[in-house]
């Protein structure tokens, strides 16, 4: 591990014993936070009890769908997109100020709509979530050197023998962009709707727990959440790295 | 030249004008289809929204609102250039600090509200909290970004003129970050009036998120709409206005 490596994880595992020691001695009150070796313990027991098991895999499942339907008609609507300019520009300054407005408002008119249902979820999830899919596809598009479209004429390659071996790979890098951003906007909207109203799934669950005034389960499904959307995290961050360098490998 | 970039510019105008008619219009079939309970239709909604927007009950709401969302933009950007500044400026500090700042970004924020909650209690602390909460970290990160982008020759410079810390933030290291930092602020905007809003749709009395949950407990579908539209309209025109403000800058350092 490099210095800067054992620094950070020194830094880290500081915060959580300072937490630890300050729950411990009671200077902060269990009532508001637990100790993060109470947080470990009662999420242990809560996954090999199995209570939760219907709650993650419907969760997951509706982030999963999310983000695969994002991921595909986002790619989709860019391409389409970037093939009308005049659209393009008129549809501009929605772009521009989507995520400045707080989409997720729109959530409870999709139930009064679509009912109780993983329906209003979805579509509040995918709402969310496209949007950078779209802005990733036009800026990869727009990315894709002239050149490598005047090589593929000369070689008479067809348009879609271009668009998967010159165009895809050009414009790649900012398509993981927008897949990641995808993955993270797609996990903040379902947990968000599911906080606000939904019949099941584990935003529900923390806001019961929080009700209930049971910490020990909040904070054990809180910490469940966290460990999840950093691992999806850091395993799109490596291979984000991997295509960089292989990238890099292949220009020198 | 002027004469072909107005031409284009009123087209460009007339199209996104023509889109949103088009979106009014699939508003209408929605209504039709889904029925008046579920999604008012266009006109009435908006006649709704001007008779509402002036009415005290909408003002002290948007009032609660704005109060919670300058708190917490203070924070957000007191704390987020702090922290930049600081991680941008020192090395060490930075290498340990970016790789937490980005993993904290990329987390669901929401998943902490009761926590939030727990600590600083239902009124407009905690609300502040959340909205904070979200702003600091793109703030933070892109003033950091800023400053390591700076050519380490003005700090040369600076160092050779004996400047006080104080000094090389305020005179060199700020300017020279400007635009970057300016684009963190305005991300930073967005994000934390997003947090203030969340804050009030899960846990507040005052606010206009409060007043959306409200509506949806009465099923009053109009006043929902209406809500979302003023919101939608206020992020739209701030965003415009700083975008403008964050080209202005960008093309200024260039010149």
């Amino acid at each position: 591990m490099t210095r800067v490596g054992l620094i950070r994880l020194v830094v880290i595992a500081a915060l959580i014993g300072a937490l630890e020691l300050a729950c411990r001695t009671g200077l902060i009150d269990h009532r508001v936070v637990i100790a993060p070796s109470e947080m470990a313990s009662a999420l242990m027991a809560l996954l090999a009890s199995g209570s939760i098991n219907a709650d993650i895999e419907r969760t997951l499942g509706v982030i999963a769908v999310v983000i695969a339907l994002s991921i595909a008609l986002g790619f989709a609507a860019g391409v389409i997109i970037h093939a009308l300019p005049r659209l393009r520009e008129a549809l501009d300054p929605f772009f521009a100020t989507y995520y400045a407005v707080p989409v997720f408002i729109f959530y409870p008119v999709l139930i009064a709509i679509f009912g109780l249902s993983p329906i209003p979820i979805v579509l509040i999830g995918v709402a969310t979530a496209i949007v950078a899919m779209i802005i990733a596809t036009l800026n990869g598009l727009d990315r894709v050197p002239r050149v490598l479209i005047k090589v593929a004429r000369v070689h008479r390659l067809g348009r879609l023998a271009t668009a998967l071996t010159l165009q895809l790979p050009a414009a790649a890098p900012y398509l993981f962009t927008g897949i990641k951003l995808s993955v993270s906007y797609g996990f903040i909207a379902v947990i968000a709707a599911e906080f606000i109203l939904s019949p099941a799934g584990l935003g529900r669950d923390i806001s019961d727990a929080y009700t209930d005034f049971n910490n020990r389960r909040m904070y054990a499904l809180i910490l469940f959440l966290l460990i999840i959307a950093t691992v999806v995290n850091a395993g799109l961050h490596a291979l984000d790295m991997r295509f960089a360098e292989r990238r890099g490998g292949a220009r020198t | 030249m002027s004469g072909t970039e107005a031409v284009t510019a009123t087209r460009r105008a007339i199209d996104t004008l023509a889109l949103l008619l088009v979106m009014l219009a699939i508003w209408e079939v929605l209504h039709r289809i889904a029925g008046e309970t579920a999604l008012p239709a266009p006109i009435e909604t908006l006649s709704y929204l001007i008779r509402t927007v002036p009415t005290p009950r909408f003002a002290e709401n948007a009032a609660a609102t704005a109060e919670a969302f300058v708190f917490a933009l203070i924070l957000a950007y007191g704390m987020g250039l702090a922290i930049g500044i600081w991680m941008g400026a020192h090395r060490l500090s930075g290498a340990v600090g970016e790789p937490i700042l980005v993993v904290l970004y990329s987390l669901p924020k929401i998943t902490l509200y009761p926590v939030v909650l727990l600590i600083f209690g239902l009124g407009i602390s905690g609300k502040v909290a959340f909205g904070a909460m979200h702003g600091v970290l793109p703030v933070a990160l892109l003033t950091m970004g800023a400053i390591r982008a700076i050519p380490p020759v003005y700090l040369r410079a600076a160092r050779t003129l004996h400047l006080s810390p104080w000094q090389i933030i305020v005179t060199v290291l700020l300017p020279a970050a400007l635009p970057e930092v300016f684009t963190g602020l305005r991300i930073g905007f967005t994000v934390t009036l997003l947090g203030v809003l969340l804050g009030e749709m899960f846990a507040s009395k005052a606010g206009l998120g409060a007043m959306v949950m409200n509506a949806m407990s009465l099923a009053q579908s109009q006043e929902m709409v209406t809500v979302a539209i003023v919101l939608f309209a206020f992020a739209a025109i701030a965003n415009a206005l700083l975008f403008r403000i964050e080209h202005r800058l960008h093309r200024r350092v260039r010149d």
